[in-house]
């Protein structure tokens, strides 16, 4: 009794939490002019309000308390039955808490990263506007819900991307991003469907409830897991529909951390989360999964290797760690995938606001070619870049060490192929994070003499999210410690509730022993270990610069190029539909169609030109036509 | 009696207005039609208290052949009824600040308009229906021929005899009915009962499809229809796209079904094939559009052909979407074409790569264009998103296949929408741009009423579903 | 027997008159030129009908066929009063009445 009324106080507060971001779209968006400068505080401090909230719910609910409630009955017709209402449990409370706070945290960042911006205002109601959705898309408690977030997110991202709207280019990446979304959210909208058509319910609990009685593999589960992947892919930047992603750093940095790093990119994988029971149950779809995110990782790492652009590397790198967590999933380790996400979370959204130092730093510089030795100039960037490339290295005790290595481990014990295929991954992205790091921070300046004396540390509000990352970097892996450290993983034993079903679905292996912990782990930073160093080698000491794309030839222009996957998709899909098109107007449309249409007319107008040629005009030819078709009237009469 | 009393108003519009003056025409139009909203309400509140009685009016006509003079309302009816009333005061008031020759003939036309279609919505005997059905192609007819553009008139013959040949059909339809009818009567009631033999339901059938495909239109019926939207001046083409056009559907719903079931079963599967092809092929066709308004007209397209083929499921989500979506497709295209009549106005063209950059000029106007588009390409909590999932759902319950290629339709709407708004709204301002003049007070009014209606539509869909549901389900037993 | 097919019987000749008043107002019609007897011969073809009606008027005892008979007549001074009208007009214009000259109406 009493822990019901405990729920229900708890409402208000998961009311407020959309709410919120909500409310602080609508005033800075209505009155962003007059506000000016206060309409980023406003908007941060509505992010702040959702924060607490969250905080309080995490507080408050205990155990494997879960909140689910409905506002009010959004569709009903028929078998559509659906609820728009909410559900807290420890996984949305996870992604509310990444969400909320890392959401805050750019915010603040956002307000001296955009200060001289025309669009200031317009900036921080689209980015309240992005929280709402995203919120949505975390707590909804069915797939409809979830959607609206989904495609809201997806909008925000459009107008994010397309934020400086004068540059066509930009204009076309929105554009991109939101058009791949879309293709995937067609594949999520037809796996809600076929949940809605054979579970006649949306509800993520009373899915879940129902698929007691299903076999694993069965054909409907395989095809509505597939669709629901199809999404995923759309919304995480998985192959075949990633291209979008690196594309989508033409919006502003705060931007690309937060959207396209550290939240809506993840979506696809908390919506995976959130039907684990649907997905372990179909151990197929997983397969796929598997093969999918391993080749992303490390298909999206090589890619890496070769940009030049600060961002374009970190939107490879974040492709490939998404890879690498979809890999998780499709070895059924939802939690660690989970894991990986927050992890992921703390060091990439630190990563891009670095770069978005470091771009702040060089005027709006982004080529890592023209910038060098940045290290002494701008300090505090340069130490919180170095934390944040060291989690994602995976090097002890950075956040990236211990997810990584939990999802490496679970790979070891399935497979070892797969193992050793994300490992050379994890590899890779050691080192290009590396090259990364010393061709920006280390050697010397390349620059202009310009930007050399422009040079300069970012305020405090930007440096203060830094830091705060930077220690959620450094330390966020020890929610999560292995077994050799520790005998309560505290990630998993919170997250323990929601994925209890499908842990009793998925084969269990027997647990890794100790010592070979210990050898996976030796091998992982020993690998990394290495990588650096041959990104040491190549340029601290040789102090190579990446030559410019036309010197470049073979493989490494190919890689440089981005396996012309770009190009590729605009050959066979853009090209057809826009000559299919016009061919579609001028030969279907114009000629065949409403040829049919006008050749009526023409029929009627030469019958008419015919006709007329009776029309003698001749007194004598009309009468004895009168007369003779009388005498004809009159016999057929008689005859008939 | 209501039904009769919200048809004289309108009417009565439209003889005043024939003898206004020029300067106080507009103004008379728009409290005409605000009264006719407020007594809509009304109606509203009376259907609620007492149903459909209220409405119901019948009167003995023409004696030999039996003709009376039916009206009535069901909650489809009811449906359409707000469509109209709703959506004429925004139309009328979106010629306000436009300079119109013979501005009182104008809006006798449109007024008379109004009243025509309110009688197609409302009749419920099928010669009745089919007077008001060819009534209302008489003042558009001329509203596109007189105040068009210089295409106009070959254009609007064409629309005009083509639509016309259409209802002949029905006509022909009818009469057959009528002789056949033992109690020689075409009342609605009567027809819906009188269980046609199915063989003759198969033919008799396209007589009255080919009439309604023509006007909502299905591909390959719809060539009239992106000239005459580009040809007709803004408001008529928003009185043809928005409502018109809706006559269309409503009457799949109203005459078609109840008196064909066996006929829609029979060539269901034609028609839904037909109409996804159609919503592919507009969407396609839509890419490279040069012109705005045609644009929007093939995007038209492919949107009532996923109603046609929701309706065709014959299931009750299809159904209940047609309706939602007749709703919030009628509201969206007007915003549409209004934006593209703001547009029209201030630069004087239509032609996509002659705009550009007018986000710059004008935010304000930019964002209520983004909003109205949202609505078109179906995002969540828009009013375009509601109608369409229950579409779709209710054509993959049918077949997986038609479901999905029905679905492109989201992903292709997004890839037209979005590149029409980048090159007409986004980038820098040409050289020679005009400017964008400040949006005026009626404009606002237009644009912020009309995006009210996509969002409250959008998260409170059940405002039309309750309103449907006994009528829908009364249908559905009807099969 | 039929009175129609007796000799004996005087409405037969009547109808055999008739009926060739009737023929000579055709033949005159279609192989005339000039107007104005066209428009006599269209007279004859009156005044056939009109003995007909009169002659079986006369033979049933019925008098509706006479009724007719004053219809007719005053049919047919109005038309011709319109017809020569016409004609004088036709030949003031063009100055013939021949109907050959009269061909401007064709396609």
């Amino acid at each position: 009794m009493n822990n019901t009324m405990n729920l229900l106080t708890m409402i208000t507060p998961a009311m407020m939490i959309p709410l919120f971001p909500l409310l602080g779209f609508l005033i800075v968006s209505l009155f962003g002019k007059k506000l000016g400068f206060m309409s980023g505080w406003i908007a941060s401090m509505a992010i702040l309000g959702s924060f607490l909230c969250s905080i309080n719910l995490f507080v408050g609910l205990e155990g494997d308390q879960q909140l689910n409630f409905s506002i009010f009955k959004w569709i009903a017709a028929g078998d559509l039955q659906i609820d728009f209402g909410f559900l807290i449990d420890q996984l949305s409370l996870i992604m509310l808490l990444i969400v909320t706070g890392i959401g805050f945290l750019i915010h603040i960042y956002s307000i001296g990263y955009m200060h001289h911006d025309e669009g200031f205002s317009r900036f921080f109601s689209y980015l309240n506007l992005f929280i709402f959705f995203m919120l949505l898309l975390v707590m909804g408690n069915n797939y409809a819900v979830m959607f609206i977030g989904w495609e809201g997110v997806g909008l925000c991202s459009y107008l994010l991307i397309g934020f400086w709207f004068k540059n066509p280019e930009y204009n076309n990446a929105a554009k991109k991003a939101f058009v791949m979304n879309r293709i995937g959210d067609l594949g999520f909208l037809i796996g809600i469907f076929a949940l809605i058509f054979h579970f006649g319910t949306l509800d993520f609990m009373d899915v879940q409830n129902q698929l007691a009685g299903f076999e694993p593999d069965a054909p409907i589960l395989i095809f509505i897991t597939l669709m629901l992947f199809i999404g995923a892919t759309g919304k995480s930047a998985q192959l075949p529909l990633y291209t979008w992603l690196p594309d989508a750093m033409a919006g502003p940095t705060p931007v690309s951390a937060l959207i396209h790093a550290a939240t809506m990119v993840t979506a696809g994988i908390y919506m995976i989360c959130r039907s684990n029971l649907l997905f372990a149950l179909a151990p197929f779809t997983l397969h796929v999964i598997l093969i999918v995110g391993v080749a992303t990782s490390l298909f999206a790492a090589i890619i890496g290797i070769k940009q030049n652009d600060i961002k374009k590397v970190l939107a490879y790198s974040t492709v490939s760690q998404l890879g690498l967590m979809f890999a998780a999933i499709g070895l059924g380790a939802f939690e660690s995938s989970m894991f990986h996400v927050m992890t992921h979370a703390f060091f990439k959204a630190l990563l891009f606001l670095g770069a978005g130092s470091v771009i702040h730093a060089m005027g709006g510089e982004q080529d890592i070619r023209k910038m060098g030795g940045l290290s002494k100039s701008i300090k505090t960037t340069f130490v919180t870049f170095l934390i944040a490339t060291l989690a994602i290295s995976g090097i002890f005790p950075f956040a990236g060490f211990f997810s990584k290595d939990e999802i490496l481990a679970k790979a070891f014990e399935h497979n070892l192929l797969v193992w050793a295929l994300l490992s050379i991954s994890s590899m890779i992205t050691a080192f290009y994070m590396f090259r990364l790091l010393f061709l920006v921070f280390y050697g010397s300046f390349r620059g202009t003499q310009e930007q050399a004396q422009h040079l300069h540390e970012s305020p405090i509000s930007m440096t203060l999210p830094l830091m705060i990352l930077a220690v959620l970097s450094a330390f966020g892996g020890f929610f999560g410690l292995p077994s050799v450290f520790s005998s309560t993983h505290q990630l998993m034993a919170f997250l323990a509730p929601i994925f209890n079903s499908s842990k009793q679905v998925t084969l269990e292996t027997p647990p890794l022993s100790h010592e070979q912990e210990w050898l996976l782990m030796g091998i992982a930073t020993l690998a990394a270990l290495v990588s650096i160093y041959y990104a040491f080698t190549l340029y601290l000491k040789k102090q190579q610069i990446p030559e410019n794309e036309s010197e470049l030839t073979g493989i490494s222009k190919v890689v440089a190029n981005k396996f012309y996957v770009d190009e590729f998709y605009h050959k066979v899909i853009v090209n057809p539909v826009v000559i299919l098109s016009d061919l579609l107007l001028v030969l279907v449309d114009k000629l065949i169609i409403d040829m049919v249409v006008n050749l009526t007319a023409i029929l009627v107008d030469a019958i008419g030109r015919l006709y007329r040629l009776i029309q003698t005009g001749s007194t004598g030819f009309y009468l004895i036509a009168m007369v003779l078709s009388m005498v004809i009237v009159m016999f057929i009469q008689i005859i008939l | 009696m209501l039904s009769l009393e919200l048809l004289f108003i309108p009417l009565l519009a439209a003889i005043l207005l024939l003898f206004a003056n020029e300067k106080a025409a507009k103004p008379l139009a728009l409290v005409f039609s605000i009264i006719e909203l407020f007594f809509t309400i009304y109606a509203f509140q009376v259907f609620h208290q007492n149903g459909a009685e209220a409405f119901e009016f019948q009167m003995p006509w023409v004696n030999k052949p039996q003709i009376n003079l039916h009206f009535g309302i069901d909650g489809i009816g009811l449906l359409m009824v707000v469509l109209t009333n709703l959506l004429i005061p925004f139309i009328i008031l979106s010629g306000f600040n436009r300079t119109t020759k013979r501005v009182a003939t104008f809006y006798a036309l449109l007024s008379f308009m109004h009243f025509a279609l309110l009688g197609v919505f409302m009749a419920l005997d099928g010669f009745v229906y089919y007077i008001f059905w060819e009534l209302a192609l008489i003042p558009i007819y001329f509203m596109a021929f007189n105040w068009g553009d210089e295409n106009s008139p070959k254009v609007t013959l064409k629309f005009f005899i083509y639509t016309l040949a259409g209802s002949l059909l029905m006509l022909f339809g009818f009469i057959y009915l009528y002789m056949g009818s033992p109690n020689h009567s075409l009342d609605w009631s009567v027809l819906s009962n009188q269980h046609t033999c199915s063989c003759n339901q198969t033919w008799l059938f396209w007589l009255f499809f080919i009439a309604f495909a023509i006007k909502i239109p299905i591909i390959p019926f719809h060539t009239w229809q992106p000239d005459t939207y580009k040809s007709a001046p803004t408001q008529g083409t928003m009185l043809l796209s928005g409502i018109m056009l809706k006559m269309g559907t409503y009457s799949l719903l109203r005459w078609l079904l109840p008196i064909f079931p066996a006929g829609m079963h029979e060539w269901q599967s034609i028609v839904i094939t037909l109409s996804v092809i159609g919503i592919v092929y507009a969407s396609i066709i839509a890419i490279m559009q040069r012109d705005l308004k045609k644009l929007f007209a093939y995007s038209s397209i492919a949107h009532v052909g996923l109603i046609a083929a929701g309706t065709f499921t014959l299931s009750f989500e299809g159904i209940q979407g047609a309706l939602v979506q007749m709703l919030a497709h009628g509201i969206n295209v007007v915003g549409l074409f209004f934006c593209a009549d703001i547009i029209l106005n201030r630069k004087g063209t239509l032609q996509i790569h002659q705009l550009g950059g007018i986000r710059l000029q004008s935010p304000w106007f930019a964002t209520f264009f983004m909003i109205v588009l949202l609505g078109a390409i179906a995002l969540p909590l828009t009013n375009g998103f509601v109608g369409e999932f229950m579409l779709l759902y209710s054509l993959f319950k049918y077949n997986v296949w038609l479901g999905a290629v029905a679905g492109t339709s989201i992903i292709l709407g997004a890839v037209y929408m979005l590149k029409m708004f980048q090159e007409v709204m986004l980038g820098a301002v040409p050289e020679d741009a005009l400017p964008m003049e400040k949006l005026h007070l009626n404009e606002k009014v237009v644009l912020i009423g009309i995006i009210a209606l996509i969002f409250i539509l959008g998260v409170f869909p059940g405002m039309v579903t309750n309103l449907t549901q006994p009528t829908v389900n009364q249908l559905l037993k009807l099969i | 027997m039929n009175p129609i097919t007796n000799p004996e019987s005087t409405t037969n000749w009547y109808l055999f008159l008739s009926c060739l008043l009737f023929s000579i107002g055709v033949m005159g019609v279609l192989f005339r030129k000039n107007a104005l007897i066209i428009l006599m011969c269209i007279e004859l073809m009156l005044n056939a009908v009109n003995l007909l009606l009169v002659s079986f008027s006369a033979y049933t005892g019925n008098t509706d066929g006479q009724t007719f008979v004053f219809f007719i007549m005053v049919v047919a001074a109005a038309e011709v009063a319109v017809g020569l009208a016409l004609m004088v007009s036709i030949y003031r214009n063009i100055g013939s009445i021949d109907i050959q000259s009269l061909n401007k109406l064709k396609w």
